[in-house]
């Protein structure tokens, strides 16, 4: 006579098929190039104002892209600092893509946004993870927890504007 | 014998107590309570402004003298900026009989998205295309949301950078609305 598992025993086996159900449907939608959170960026890569104003003092030779808005950009940024698109549209992320393809993987890489606050910017992660991608090791995030104005601008760090 | 410390015990404890009293006081002045990019424009005039929306039609500040304001610089990719745009759209068809009205500026790099945004939201609403030149003039807006509240008589009472406290907002207008 076959003997029945007990139900207890079989719910892990539920879960285990809905799992590997659900598991190609959510490949699905989460696109390679859909925006990413700032979550996905490291403690260790991420780079505070006060540390990237001194670098700036010292005339650190550093590549610096803005990954936000254009308008923002054209008001102020970052003195050096190049336009690369906002990473968060398809087209922002090919401008990007475009501005460091042809760099050594090595090229230290200084990006931020400062559109919203840091945990609800949909461009830094986006641009962070295509960066990573692409084999550049040196890449490193500004932190600016609610945006470039608080945490830049009002700082007296200096600015330049391209109208 | 009595178990209370005597006073040199006590020394380095009120040492440690005055030191970290000091750095507190230190940090709390070091980090601006609110900090604001630009100078406030808050109670002075509305910098005036004449813009085409997005159905190229004029949208004149000056025109708009007698009012209620509801200035909000926004972009479709900024999350709080979505999730108060809905509710600004009640807010337009609730007081507009009374004298609200609501002007979007959108900071998008252009209209391409912002169109199908606009209508996806049933913005009820003009929306302009802002730029650096109209950021500047009102302080500086260097991330979104933004939003200015501007009285019947052109003054700028109130700016907000971040998402905007819905009920606190709108009980501003409403108290805007009702002084004549």
């Amino acid at each position: 006579m076959m003997s029945l598992r007990p139900r207890a025993a079989r719910l892990p086996l539920l879960f285990l098929f809905a799992a590997v159900a659900i598991l190609p449907v959510h490949a699905q939608i989460a696109s390679p190039d859909d925006p990413a959170s700032a979550s996905v960026i490291p403690q260790s890569a991420l780079l505070q104002p006060e540390q990237l104003n001194r670098e700036l003092q010292q005339h650190s030779p550093l590549l610096i892209l803005q990954v936000g808005s254009k308008v923002l950009f054209q008001e102020a940024h970052i003195p050096g600092a190049a336009y690369a698109g906002p990473a968060s549209r398809p087209d922002g992320l090919a401008a990007l893509r475009a501005r460091v393809e042809p760099l050594p993987r090595s090229q230290p890489i200084v990006i931020y946004c400062g559109c919203c606050p840091w945990d609800r910017c949909p461009n830094i992660g986006t641009a962070w993870r295509l960066l990573h991608r692409m084999g550049f090791t040196h890449v490193r995030a500004l932190y600016l927890a609610n945006n470039f104005g608080a945490n830049w601008v009002a700082l007296g760090y200096r600015v330049e504007s391209s109208q | 014998m009595s178990n209370l410390p005597n006073n040199r015990d006590r020394l380095p404890r009120c040492r440690c107590a005055a030191a970290a009293l000091l750095l507190v006081l230190a940090l709390s002045m070091a980090i601006p309570a609110h900090a604001q990019p630009a100078p406030s424009l808050v109670h002075r005039p509305a910098p005036e402004f004449a813009l085409p929306d997005l159905q190229q039609h004029p949208v004149d500040l000056a025109a708009l003298r007698g009012k209620v304001v509801l200035l909000n610089f926004w972009a479709t990719w900024c999350g709080p900026c979505r999730l108060e745009m809905p509710r600004f759209v009640d807010w337009q068809k609730q007081y507009g009989p009374q004298g609200l009205q609501i002007v979007g500026v959108s900071i998008d790099d252009s209209a391409a998205p912002v169109r199908p945004f606009v209508q996806k939201l049933h913005v009820n609403y003009p929306i302009l295309m802002g730029d650096a030149h109209l950021n500047e003039r009102y302080g500086g807006v260097f991330g979104v949301p933004v939003t200015f509240l501007i009285d019947r008589q052109g003054i700028v009472r109130a700016r907000i950078d971040g998402g905007v406290d819905l009920p606190a907002l709108e009980k501003q207008i409403r108290q805007l609305l009702t002084a004549r």
